[in-house]
């Protein structure tokens, strides 16, 4: 909770640099105040507290993905560092990507329907903004629209949801709501709609298939550093709250959403990584990755109980860290040769630093051992097994097959083809930032253990 | 301890090349493997040759997993990473520096890769042993990409996924093991062995396909082998060498180490199902090889044969079948890093590796055909070198196992000797051909390399007694693990 109010804080004083005029220094005060909210996190571990009459509990579980939030923040903004600098207006964009880590800690620890209402709209509305902040690029503009409207339409489904199993059981609490289950021996048939709908609304804000369709669109649209922050630190938020909501809240009706999830975790699986190999722009082949890998997080969240969430956090830490790399490099490509196709084609003569710290992200993401992204699978794959799911994980296999495909499809043009252009110039800052990725994908990989609070 | 520096020693001299990128990579990686080279060596006069598993390390790594870092090595073991460390520093030597853009990088990945082959061929540990597979994937596919041949983008992709699907397989297969061991599950070999064992056949025969197909991709065995002559062709020829010298032994191990005892059941119900399949890849790839102009393809293709050869000596499960695939796959390893040499030296020179183009060597270079002729007569198995101890073996046992079997495995060898001495003699003997004129014999280099191999070869012919000295008693072992299931067989 402390963790919380750093984070608020750090909204409030970006929102005062513009007017005391100390922008230059706004990032080194974020990284030390993040690092701050990372520590208390830290000294919270094993408390358990409640706060605001139970609506929000700070458990291991919330902690951990919290500190996920806050760490991925923490890398984002030191690869945003040159991007605060060129840009008008930096202290309202800094304080709304702030924001949306507000929203994602209380989505991480909401025990209360209103709480989690709070705190996906928090997250929602500052991304809305940030998805448009490139008033003048039309692209720019329509991912916003699509974003809000789509954003909305999901919001609506989920306040239905929240509404009908409301008036079943006349609870807000997720505890509370789950002994009301257990207690009612026979619940009316809208309580079940209302189960549905909760799922359908968080199926659209993790992108899941068939509500995935916006994702795609809003991902190529925003500019690209926003596109990596929706990609990271808001999925990791969205599956925080899916995890809640289905293990705290309804695990007794199991029956009800269970399947219907299972369908969606293959629909997820096949048609993104399907759709994934016949992206010609790295960047859209990138948001169907993105997609893809909610497929498996998906797989690990309805086959593991709540037992799962170790190998979610696991999953979605591996899956952070490559794709930070992988957005920060195109966002690097694309300022160097001004937006052009084909900008890694031959990276490796360009920039061999690029082309082998995007090599190591894309080969963690397609689960390539000894990198985080393998262990990630493997463990929701041995997760699956022990509950029998064997079909199931045959279908991610192919399906990180599937993955390979499109992923060595920018390795080859990175190693393979001809460049165009000249060497690409890469600031020692980022070098590092970079270099500091990469060895948390090696040592995720090979020593996993560390990794594994859960 | 020796095991853990055999593995960990090239991987930090590749990490220096990658790091401070020094003028003389070559240089440095060649005293690396050499250095590498000689504690196998002591490893192979310290070990006790009547012992089984010696030089074990043993410590957790995923502890809450069950996942421990075991390596140690039997005499199978011993023998491949001799072979591992053997043909690396002849690999590096024959390779030329100024051929390759950025040779540090070249040089660190060769390296990258050895540490890779060793940890296959050492682990004791499913997980462990999956690691190093797909580990040394990955060097290899990058020494091809960067520095292959035309078209290879698409090539050595194919390559790629097609053994990643094999793997991938086989981590689901040895996932589900891992589940069936007791307690808090564990992925120790024995407890692998234990629990594989434990299945029903059913249950077996599924286990059987998932690892089987992930080996049988990698030899390559009909009708997985699609990839292979295409990537060989593609591959630099230090690439080649690595591929068809080493790393198709991964799967024989794979077969000898992980799938025979692991699941005995599957193997019976099965197991002749993929002895057949390795004896129609020889014939299929002889009679492929027999119309090959390009003469590394018409290696790339006899390989085939002869991995097919050690393959179906694997499956007889008798003790004659897998001495003879063992000493066989160390005689393979040299006389295919040896040929493909001689084939990369004739291209170099000619411009072409087309028989067609080819001819009057002889007369031009008679060292380098001399050592030709006795590097390819170990292919086609004359007595007194090293091929001839292997496949008499392998077809000794295939005869034992089925006569027709047999003879079909030995008359091709007789298919084989066909199309060697047919390039041999299209290449080398004959009018002088234009392209030959103005070719040069052997360098001092290239002799440094060849003559050592000769020697082998011919050494391991004369007197192959030590080795398979080595080889015995993990053999016993292995075959003692599944007496009672090879007993049902009879």
């Amino acid at each position: 909770m402390n963790s919380l109010y750093v984070i608020c804080g750090l909204g409030l004083i970006s929102l005062i640099a513009e007017l005391a005029n100390f922008k230059k220094q706004l990032i080194p005060i974020f990284i030390v105040g993040i690092l701050a909210a990372i520590g208390l996190a830290v000294m919270d571990w094993g408390t358990s507290l409640h706060y605001f009459s139970d609506m929000a509990i700070f458990d291991n579980v919330a902690l951990s993905f919290s500190i996920l939030i806050c760490a991925t923040a923490a890398f984002w903004f030191l690869i945003a560092n040159d991007y605060f600098h060129t840009e008008t207006h930096i202290t309202d964009q800094a304080a709304l990507v702030i924001f949306v880590m507000a929203g994602g800690v209380i989505m991480a620890s909401f025990n209360n329907m209103a709480m989690l209402f709070l705190g996906i709209e928090i997250l929602s509305l500052s991304l809305y903004a940030l998805a448009g902040s490139r008033k003048l690029n039309l692209f720019s503009n329509e991912a916003a629209f699509k974003y809000f409207l789509m954003g909305s339409f999901a919001t609506g489904f989920l306040l239905m949801g929240i509404a009908l199993v409301y008036g079943a059981t006349g609870q807000f609490h997720l505890d509370k709501i789950a002994a009301s289950i257990a207690a009612q021996p026979e619940l009316p048939g809208f309580f079940y709609a209302g189960v549905i709908l909760i799922i359908v609304g968080m199926a659209f804000k993790i992108s899941a298939v068939p509500f995935h369709f916006w994702a795609p669109d809003v991902y190529e649209g925003a500019p690209t550093l926003i596109t990596s922050l929706m990609a990271t630190v808001v999925k990791t938020a969205a599956f925080a709250a899916f995890f809640r909501m289905v293990w705290y809240c309804f695990p007794a009706v199991e029956q009800t959403w269970l399947l219907p999830l299972q369908v969606i975790t293959v629909a997820t699986l096949v048609l993104a990584n399907v759709t994934a190999v016949f992206q010609s722009k790295v960047k859209r082949m990138l948001a169907y990755s993105s997609v893809g890998h909610a497929g498996y997080i998906l797989l690990a969240l309805t086959t593991g109980g709540t037992s799962s969430a170790g190998t979610i956090f696991f999953y979605l830490a591996a899956y952070s860290a490559a794709t930070l790399i992988a957005f920060a490099i195109l966002n690097r490509l694309e300022l160097a040769t001004n937006f052009a196709e084909g900008s890694f084609n031959g990276l490796f003569k360009k920039s061999p630093f690029l082309a082998v710290a995007m090599t190591v992200s894309l080969l963690s993401m397609a689960g390539i051992p000894p990198l985080a992204g393998f262990f990630g699978k493997y463990l929701v794959f041995v997760q699956a097994i022990s509950q029998g799911y064997v079909g199931l994980v045959v279908v991610a296999v192919i399906t990180s097959l599937i993955g390979v495909y499109y992923y060595f499809g920018v390795i080859i043009s990175m190693f393979f083809k001809e460049p165009a252009g000249g060497e690409i110039q890469v600031s020692s800052g980022l070098k590092l930032i970079l270099s500091l990725l990469v060895l948390v994908l090696l040592a995720m990989g090979i020593l996993p253990d560390l990794f594994l609070p859960l | 301890m020796l095991t853990t520096f055999l593995i960990f020693f090239p991987l930090l001299a590749a990490l220096l090349l990658f790091a401070f990128r020094p003028q003389s990579a070559k240089a440095i990686a060649l005293g690396a493997s050499i250095v590498e080279f000689s504690v196998s060596l002591i490893g192979v006069f310290t070990f006790d040759k009547t012992g089984g598993a010696q030089f074990m390390v043993n410590v957790p790594w995923i502890a809450s997993a069950g996942i421990h870092f075991a390596v140690g090595m039997d005499g199978i073991s011993l023998l491949l990473v001799l072979l591992t460390t053997l043909l690396v520093p002849f690999i590096i030597l024959s390779s030329v520096e100024s051929r390759y853009d950025k040779p540090h990088t070249f040089f660190g990945l060769i390296l990258m890769m050895q540490m890779a082959l060793v940890g296959v061929f050492t682990a004791a540990d499913g997980f462990l042993f999956y690691i190093f597979w797909e580990l040394a994937l990955i060097p290899i596919y990058f020494i091809c990409l960067i520095w292959g041949g035309d078209n290879r983008g698409k090539i050595t992709f194919k390559f790629f996924v097609y053994t990643l699907a094999g793997s991938l397989f086989m981590l689901v297969a040895l996932v589900y093991l891992y589940l069936q061991t007791p307690g808090s599950h564990s992925f120790d070999i024995s407890a692998l062995y234990a629990a594989g064992k434990a299945l029903p056949a059913s249950a077996q025969s599924i286990i059987f396909w998932g690892l089987f197909v992930a080996f049988a991709i990698k030899m390559p065995v009909f009708p997985f082998h699609t990839w292979q002559p295409d990537t060989y062709t593609v591959a630099p020829t230090q690439g080649t060498m690595l591929l068809s010298g080493i790393m198709l032994k991964m799967g024989i191990y794979g077969v000898i180490r992980w799938l025979v005892p692991v699941v005995p059941l599957g193997v019976a119900e099965w197991g002749s199902t993929a002895l057949i399949l390795s004896v129609i890849g020889i014939v299929y790839a002889s009679c492929i090889a027999l119309v090959q102009k390009d003469l590394k393809r018409l290696i790339a293709y006899s390989s085939i044969a002869h991995v097919g050869l050690i393959a179906a000596g694997t499956f007889t499960l008798s003790k004659i079948g897998i001495q003879g695939a063992v000493i066989q796959m160390l005689s393979h390893g040299i006389i295919v890093f040896a040929l493909f040499f001689i084939v990369d030296i004739i291209a170099e020179r000619a411009k072409t590796r087309s028989l067609s183009e080819l001819g009057g060597i002889r007369n031009v270079a008679p060292i380098l055909a001399t050592v030709f002729i006795i590097v390819m007569l170990g292919s086609v198995a004359l007595p007194l070198t090293s091929g001839f101890v292997g496949e008499f073996l392998l077809i000794n046992s295939l005869v034992h196992y089925q006569i027709w079997i047999g003879a079909v495995a030995g008359l091709t060898m007789i298919l084989g000797a066909v199309y060697m001495l047919t390039a041999f003699q299209k290449a080398m003997s004959g009018e002088v051909s234009y392209l030959a004129t103005g070719f040069t014999d052997l360098t001092w280099n290239e002799k440094m390399v060849l003559y050592p191999i000769v020697v082998l070869i011919i050494a391991i012919g004369v007197y192959p007694a030590p080795l398979l000295a080595i080889s015995e008693p993990a053999v016993n072992d292995l075959l003692l693990i599944i007496s009672d299931v090879t007993a049902q067989i009879k």
